[in-house]
């Protein structure tokens, strides 16, 4: 059983109201920073924790926070991205639906630590369900002194808003984010300059994902150096893994990182192993935007050491043998799973979302949907494989946003560890043609 | 968002007709406003375009966005590349119930394709029509944050998860058998999620 500190109260009827979740211990770290801290002492204590963004970079917080631009006049803001549309993760929407005072308790220090008294909640806007929910919480953490004006006695004001999106992956990329927020078209921007010094309005802005604020609450209730003591290495901490494909159990987990992978999947306390009895194929570990691993990579990596849930074991051989942790959106497939067909779907995705400004992203991401769509449905050619590598190498690294890059990485990685399953759709396009939705029992067999 | 949409939909449906928010709505919609800074009103579009194509006829229509823009003092235009660019405003109207189905790899890999073609099959029209009784309308949407509950859907603000045939059947026949009584939306509504 992995430590428990995000998740630990969900279970406790009514946690979801101010009272109950006050009543057992809630709003503890908003007293102890506004009455006993300073922004600095707060900020020292996130730097000490070791957190790293849970919004899928992984960029530690402590250091993001101290990057914010303190000297200019413009009002400071904290704006939480809550636009979850990595296909894969649904975390954020888990923790909202079951402990959304969490979110309010973490959003609520963290503005006191960067002196921000307005702060936003950017949420996805098919996610009306919790924005009423955030909107509740809110009012009833206001109405209990938690926000407003001179939150309990001190100097410290606040408001939290929250602004619904509509409709658009895109906006998760930050400063997509901030041109959504203020009302426009969510075209990323150039950087630098970074957000922490021209971001919302043109003021000093942080964003940070659902999960990162969330985990500011334990931070300040142990101490910085308590919550590094949890996880392994430079992974400290817990994160949220929202598990889901071909497993018996999908669902929201806590874990404690540095838990194996293999205990993941297969434990009956989390994914209860493949569905069906069917064999593993192949896993994404954090959402559709990281590399594929097959397999033989999934238990161990190629140095033969136990596969870990870390941002280093996870990356573990680089592209060539490891992926990412990202977001934490763990997919799974089993041994009839088609790769290239959920390679086509996740490129339409990313043609479909690319947000059009820069032409190595909106036109590659065209042609690379088009070359798997064609395999996929048998009119495939042999050079299209070649084609399709060279056009994801050439997306990566030539974007204004790492849209490109996410788009690439799957196509890369899919081929370089399935190739061969591409060169049977090429090879038969007639027994592929007769497939209805990438359902390959049959031709796997062929294959076999 | 995806490209060339704004030639592809038919955008400029202008209808001529006077358009505009209910008292109460109104209140509500100024407390958004409110929200952000002052000479920054503009932030409110996107929310206040939700609530104007809910309230003012299920889609959003030229009039509508013209009135969107009075209200926040902003060039028409302004309105329209924010409309065309997300995909959760329709351009054209769309049935009483908008039920989007899932389809990117997790829900797709769990059954989520079969469940769109068995919807287009039940309601006898394609994705992106409109049943001829003006209730249904299909369409395949991209991830919805929900892929541990695949196969998913949303019909207006409620979610469906593990879906199948059967559960197909009976949303839609509930919903059909309900329509007549499913009151027009209201203030309250902008309460409950804005
Ligand atoms: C295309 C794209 C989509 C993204 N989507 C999300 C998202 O849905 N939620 C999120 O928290 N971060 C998302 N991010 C990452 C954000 O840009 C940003 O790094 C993050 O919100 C920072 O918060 P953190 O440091 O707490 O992780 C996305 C990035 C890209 C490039
Ligand atoms: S990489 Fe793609 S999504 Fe990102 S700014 Fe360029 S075109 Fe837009
Ligand atoms: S893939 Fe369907 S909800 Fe995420």
């Amino acid at each position: 059983m992995g430590r428990k500190i995000l998740l630990d109260k969900v279970h406790i009827p009514g946690i979801k109201t101010f009272k109950v979740y006050r009543d057992n211990g809630g709003y503890a770290s908003v007293e102890k920073a506004l009455k006993k801290m300073t922004p600095a002492e707060i900020i020292e204590e996130v730097k000490k924790s070791g957190l790293r963004g849970r919004g899928g970079a992984g960029f530690p917080t402590g250091m993001k926070w101290s990057f914010l631009d303190t000297r200019s006049n413009n009002p400071r803001y904290l704006v939480c991205n809550a636009d979850e549309s990595e296909p894969g993760t649904f975390k954020d929407r888990y923790l909202i639906d079951y402990i959304p005072h969490l979110l309010i308790e973490g959003l609520i220090v963290s503005s006191f630590a960067l002196g921000a008294n307005t702060t936003f909640i950017y949420v996805r806007g098919e996610f009306k369900q919790q924005i009423g929910i955030l909107n509740k919480a809110i009012r009833e953490a206001r109405d209990n002194g938690f926000l407003g004006s001179n939150i309990l006695g001190t100097s410290f004001s606040l408001d939290i808003h929250v602004h619904s999106g509509a409709g658009a992956y895109i906006c998760g990329e930050e400063t997509a984010l901030l041109e959504s927020l203020e009302g426009k078209r969510g075209n990323p921007r150039l950087k630098p300059p970074f957000p922490a010094v021209k971001g919302l309005y043109d003021c000093p802005t942080v964003v940070n994902n659902v999960e990162t604020l969330a985990a500011i609450v334990p931070i300040i209730n142990f101490g910085g150096d308590e919550y590094a003591k949890i996880g392994i290495g430079r992974s400290t901490g817990t994160k949220l893994i929202s598990a889901c494909g071909h497993i018996n159990k999908p669902g929201v987990y806590e874990i404690e990182m540095g838990l194996s992978v293999e205990e993941f999947l297969n434990s009956e306390e989390y994914c209860g192993g493949v569905r069906n009895g069917k064999k593993l194929k192949a896993i994404i570990p954090g959402g559709s935007s990281v590399p594929i691993l097959p397999a033989h990579l999934v238990a161990v990596t190629a140095a033969n050491t136990p596969r870990l849930m870390s941002y280093e074991s996870l990356s573990d051989g680089g592209f060539a043998t490891g992926s990412m942790l990202g977001s934490g959106g763990f997919i799974v497939f089993d041994e009839d799973a088609c790769i290239v067909r959920n390679t086509w779907n996740f490129t339409r995705f990313y043609y479909h979302e690319s947000c059009g400004q820069c032409s190595p992203c909106r036109e590659g991401t065209g042609w690379l949907e088009k070359i798997l769509y064609r395999i996929e449905n048998g009119q495939g050619r042999e050079r299209d494989i070649d084609v399709l590598d060279s056009v994801a190498k050439k997306i990566e690294g030539n974007t204004i946003c790492p849209l490109g890059d996410a788009a690439a990485w799957p196509v890369n990685s899919a081929i370089r560890h399935f190739r061969n399953e591409f060169e049977f759709h090429i090879e038969h396009p007639d027994l592929i043609k007769n497939v209805q939705h990438g359902s390959i029992e049959k031709y796997m067999k062929v294959m076999a | 968002m995806s490209h060339g949409s704004i030639i592809d939909h038919k955008l400029y449906v202008r209808e001529g007709r006077e358009v505009r928010f209910p008292d109460e709505t109104l209140k509500r919609v100024n407390l958004i406003i409110e929200r952000y800074p002052k000479g920054k009103e503009k932030s409110a579009v996107l929310p206040i375009l939700h609530i104007a194509q809910e309230e003012l006829g299920g889609y959003l229509s030229v009039d509508v966005m013209d009135y969107v823009a009075s209200l926040l003092n902003i060039q028409p235009v302004e309105v329209y590349e924010v409309a065309t660019f997300y995909t959760q405003y329709y351009l054209e109207k769309v049935g009483k119930y908008v039920v989007e189905v899932c389809r990117t790899g997790p829900c797709a890999m769990c059954g989520g394709e079969d469940i769109a073609d068995y919807l287009e099959k039940k309601l006898q029209i394609k994705t992106d029509e409109t049943t001829p009784d003006g209730l249904f309308t299909v369409r395949r949407v991209d991830c919805l944050g929900a892929c541990g509950y695949a196969p998913v859907m949303q019909i207006n603000t409620e979610f469906y998860e593990f879906l199948t045939k059967e559960k197909i059947d009976l949303i839609i026949d509930d919903l059909r058998a309900k329509a007549n009584e499913d009151k027009p939306k209201e203030a309250k509504w902008v309460e409950k999620f804005f």
